[in-house]
């Protein structure tokens, strides 16, 4: 290798390493700042600033899930299975909302309860045909008949 | 000097590229057509239902293989930004700079086929979470790219200075893998695994993992094409080049 090229080499390697380094220290420093959501344990912790508007997420809990009959009005508890937080929104739900589902809500601290203004379903990353599904929850249920999962809605 | 160097060095030079990339690329089109065409129909028509989502799940077959091609073509042209900036090949600065607009179009497809999924499945089109934002930082780099490279009168320059910030945005790379796994987001995590199981049913997998090597196939055959489109724009005047002109009007 002849020295211009060595000398090449080793200056982009360098600004490549500080490039780096950079990066590094910014994503740490984002850290905490660049979470998208907050968890009820969290909020319950007094992580969340009063009167912030926030996103807080978590699952769905089974059989929570109250609509109003003259309105869109839908009352449900959010939980992270420690603590739980009771969410109202007004409004058209996305197609994954149900019980059971993780959900990420937008909005801030009404008192006791937490006042949404958005709400969007999180997806998971598994993907599977239902009959493959059914076959998992039978097997979930042959094991385990008092843990009390409530079957999901089949679409 | 050894077989492989010697090699090595042949095929850097503009001419023998030219003409190995003449035979190679309406192979690799061909095969990329007819693998999409199979990968689409799997996925389309062949794969079953999800048992949460519906048919709406199916643009998965082209949103996560664009998502990889739009990493991919990055990681493949900052490894020929890097050796055009250290040793100054004319080749690299080629190869680098025409695989710029083709990843640029998969990231988009992936950030426009994103978009479409997230309305009905999230409920809305976009939103600020850490990996749809580097994705959108990824599509930018792309553009600084593609204009800086535009901008500068000098051609060998030009793919130099954009050479370098291809290099430098390489940090963004693993920022798009990981900020699923760093942050909260609302994107879900990775469902192909390399390592450990993937979380997506063999009948599914199929069609996504024949997408997946139609789109890296179709780059390669992108890249030649618009490879040797540059080579000739740089080299006209050479003697290859005129010669090539000459058996063409012949």
């Amino acid at each position: 290798m002849t020295p211009t090229r060595k000398r090449r080499l080793i200056i982009v390697s360098l600004v490549l390493a500080a490039v780096a380094v950079a990066a590094t220290l910014i994503a740490l420093t984002l850290g905490e700042n660049t979470n998208y959501l907050y968890s009820p344990s969290e909020v319950h912790a007094g992580h969340v600033p009063a009167d912030a508007t926030f996103r807080l997420g978590g699952v769905v809990l089974e059989n929570s899930v109250k609509r109003a009959s003259d309105s869109l009005r839908v009352d449900f508890i959010v939980t992270d299975r420690f603590k739980e937080m009771p969410v109202q929104y007004t409004g058209i739900l996305p197609d994954l909302f149900r019980e059971g589902q993780s959900i990420v809500a937008t909005g801030k601290m009404q008192g006791d309860h937490f006042a949404a203004t958005q709400i969007l379903a999180k997806h998971d990353e598994t993907y599977m045909p239902p009959e493959v599904h059914d076959a998992i929850d039978k097997a979930k249920h042959a094991q385990a008949p008092l843990a009390g999962a409530a079957p999901e809605r089949e679409q | 000097m050894n077989t492989l160097t010697y090699w090595f060095h042949k095929l850097g030079s503009p001419p023998t590229f030219h003409r190995i990339a003449t035979r190679v690329e309406p192979w690799c089109l061909a095969l990329a057509l007819a693998l999409g065409a199979i990968g689409l129909y799997g996925g389309f028509v062949l794969a079953p239902r999800d048992y949460q989502q519906g048919d709406a799940y199916r643009i998965i077959f082209v949103h996560v293989p664009c998502a990889w091609m739009g990493l991919f073509a990055y990681a493949f042209m900052a490894v020929n930004a890097f050796i055009a900036l250290v040793w100054r090949i004319k080749l690299n600065e080629v190869l680098a700079m025409a695989s710029a607009p083709v990843g640029a179009a998969f990231t988009f497809v992936t950030l426009v086929t994103g978009s479409l999924w997230g309305k009905p499945m999230w409920g809305t089109w976009w939103t600020w979470d850490a990996r749809l934002t580097s994705e959108l930082f990824l599509l930018f780099l792309y553009f600084g790219v593609i204009g800086l490279h535009n901008a500068i009168e000098d051609r060998r320059q030009a793919a130099r200075a954009a050479s370098f910030l291809a290099l430098v945005g390489v940090v963004n790379l693993p920022i798009v893998h990981f900020s699923v796994n760093w942050w909260n987001t609302l994107h879900q995590g990775s469902t192909v695994r390399l390592f450990g199981p993937s979380k997506i049913d063999a009948s599914m997998l199929w069609p996504l993992l024949l997408m997946a090597l139609a789109t890296h196939i179709w780059f390669f055959a992108s890249v030649l094409a618009r490879a040797r489109a540059g080579l000739i724009e740089l080299d006209a005047g050479k003697d290859w080049v005129r010669k090539l002109a000459q058996d063409d009007a012949s």
